[in-house]
């Protein structure tokens, strides 16, 4: 691990307005994911902020009847909050399907949102990869790419966002809310927040250099059927291959988001004009224009059968 | 010992030492390879203060920032119970209870700990005074080699408290009803913990006793 000086930030702006002041700065917030590359040496911040102590570890009601998650709500305290259990059951679902119990409670809202790819080539520090280091290469393609991307990718990367939180996140139309560096607030539509790859693969997120996500306020609660459901290699503790968050209404109509097949999570609210006729109409209308790589084709199929057992769990 | 804490290195361990930095000069870029690295980049080591109480007792550190809060436990403060297994918060042999919270010391900064509460194996009981999760492993035979058992157990006892707060779970049914005292919610919940030598069935067995007895 390189060397770093370490500062503990007393507030948000002190913290952002830190972080402008030093081109190699980072926050650190649970530190799950940022320690793991530092050790890696795929991220090597010369300073640390630690926001811990900013107070964002509230859960509050909105004035709309939402809710407003502090960035430093613990995955496991979100996961449990009975308003969360009770109103967003698909993001508690989405949440507990992910990491460890260690994990979850040091893992935070902004540093789950904002945690990097596990394309394995981007971990192989041997290996050329765009994301690691801009205009490298990229190993993947045509390497092992079972657990990649098939759609919304490009000739630069084909790596998949990881998270679970997000993926329930983009299905519940969050906002993320951040503070710039010059002291100034935004609103990011999740939709918005995580970039597909393109010819820039190493720029994950929309926010700019410095910006501290501060927040993410959930809408007033989708009523229906909440569900969130992961397929992976093992029954616990791996990530997704496929997963689908899904909030369903008697009809069978509602809303579905997918998660592992892109570099953010996979929403097409077109598509779920579909919902009604079947998995199969929707996921081909869901994932129109995909490109698998040879040894993840079956992620076509696994999405409409996952598309389908979430139907079928709808109706029960 | 001397004033940083370091134990003082035995000839045996000299030469681990020694083979250790062979090994990291020819890889460079790897996290071993401090002198190179430093020489690259130019970053000289920073140090900083902390103190946390672990196992009761007000411990105060002056550390490179880099310290993991495993490394202080068990290089600094020579609490060798928790382990290091993979160092990438993978397999949960450094679980430790922070704040009454389990979580894995190797991804975590030590300097991020002031004033802490650190619970680690030594803390939780002796082997005179066995806290009753020891002496459930004990009895069920909860371990082979036993590289995992620290972590087992402090992330087991966790899991009780965790129950007992009503925390869901992946397996729970009924996302708002309190979660019930399954085994598939102790698998469920120990998923972190990775056991080498599998003793897996057991150590859900120790848990279940000591579960069953505070129920
Ligand atoms: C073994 C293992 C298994 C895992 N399995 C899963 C899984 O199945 N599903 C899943 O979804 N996740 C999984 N994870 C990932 C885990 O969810 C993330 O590591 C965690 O959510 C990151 O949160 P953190 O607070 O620790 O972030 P940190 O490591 O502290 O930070 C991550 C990034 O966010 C930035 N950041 C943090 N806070 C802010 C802020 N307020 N504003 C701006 N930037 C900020 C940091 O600079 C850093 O770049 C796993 C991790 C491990 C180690
Ligand atoms: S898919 Fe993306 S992350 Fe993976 S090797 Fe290619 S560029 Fe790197
Ligand atoms: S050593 Fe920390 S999880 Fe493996
Ligand atoms: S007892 Fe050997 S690793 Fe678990």
């Amino acid at each position: 691990m390189k060397s770093f000086t370490y500062e503990k930030a007393e507030s948000p702006a002190a913290a952002a307005a830190s972080a402008a002041r030093r081109p190699g700065a980072k926050f650190i917030a649970g530190g799950t994911n940022l320690l793991d590359l530092m050790k890696l040496e795929i991220e090597a911040p010369t300073h640390l902020i630690d926001v811990n102590d900013l107070g964002f570890d509230k859960i509050e009601t909105t004035s709309n009847g939402g809710l407003r998650v502090g960035a430093l709500v613990r995955n496991t305290a979100l996961a449990a909050d009975p308003r969360v259990r009770r109103d967003y059951g698909v993001l508690s679902r989405a949440l507990l399907a992910g990491a460890t119990g260690q994990l979850r409670n040091k893992a935070t809202t902004a540093g789950n949102l904002l945690q990097r790819t596990r394309c394995p080539y981007f971990y192989d520090t041997n290996l050329p990869c765009n994301k690691r280091i801009p205009g490298s290469g990229c190993s993947a393609i045509g390497g092992v790419t079972r657990s990649l991307a098939v759609i919304g990718s490009s000739d630069a990367c084909i790596a998949t966002n990881p998270s679970d939180m997000a993926v329930a996140m983009r299905v519940l139309d969050a906002t993320v809310e951040t503070m710039r560096a010059d002291g100034t607030t935004r609103g990011i539509p999740i939709a918005d927040f995580h970039r597909l790859p393109g010819d820039t693969p190493h720029i994950d997120t929309v926010l700019e250099a410095g910006e501290l996500v501060t927040a993410v306020t959930l809408p007033k609660p989708e009523v229906g059927k909440h569900i969130y459901r992961k397929v992976r290699d093992r029954a616990s503790y791996a990530f997704a291959l496929v997963s689908v968050a899904a909030v369903v209404q008697r009809d069978g109509s509602g809303r579905v988001a997918v998660g592992g097949v892109a570099h953010k999570p996979w929403r097409v609210e077109a598509a779920e004009a579909a919902q009604p006729r079947g998995p199969r109409v929707m996921a081909s209308d869901l994932l129109a224009g995909a490109k698998p790589q040879p040894d993840n084709a079956f992620k076509l199929a696994l999405v409409e059968r996952t598309l389908a057992a979430v139907l079928d769990e709808a109706k029960g | 010992m001397d004033k940083s804490g370091h134990l003082p290195i035995s000839r045996r361990n000299l030469m681990i030492v020694a083979g250790a930095s062979v090994a990291s000069a020819a890889v460079p870029g790897s996290a071993g390879a401090q002198t190179p690295d430093l020489a690259r980049s130019g970053a000289a080591p920073v140090s900083s203060k902390v103190s946390f109480r672990v196992n009761g007792a007000t411990r105060g550190l002056e550390l490179d920032t880099r310290t993991t809060l495993l490394d202080a436990l068990r290089e600094h403060l020579h609490l060798t119970g928790s382990k290091k297994g993979c160092d990438h918060g993978q397999c949960g042999a450094c679980t430790v209870i922070v704040d009454g919270q389990r979580i894995v010391s190797c991804l975590t900064l030590a300097v991020m700990h002031e004033g802490a509460s650190v619970t680690t194996i030594e803390g939780l009981g002796t082997p005179d005074d066995l806290h009753p999760m020891q002496a459930a492993f004990i009895k069920h035979d909860g371990y082979q080699c036993g590289y995992c058992t620290p972590g087992q157990i402090c992330s087991a006892v966790a899991v009780l408290d965790e129950l007992k707060a009503g925390i869901p779970s992946h397996v729970s049914g009924d996302l708002t009803a309190a979660p019930e005292l399954t085994s598939a919610e102790l698998r469920e919940r120990m998923s972190g913990n990775i056991c080498r030598c599998g003793a897996y069935s057991n150590i859900i067995d120790a848990i279940a006793e000591v579960a069953g007895s505070a129920a």
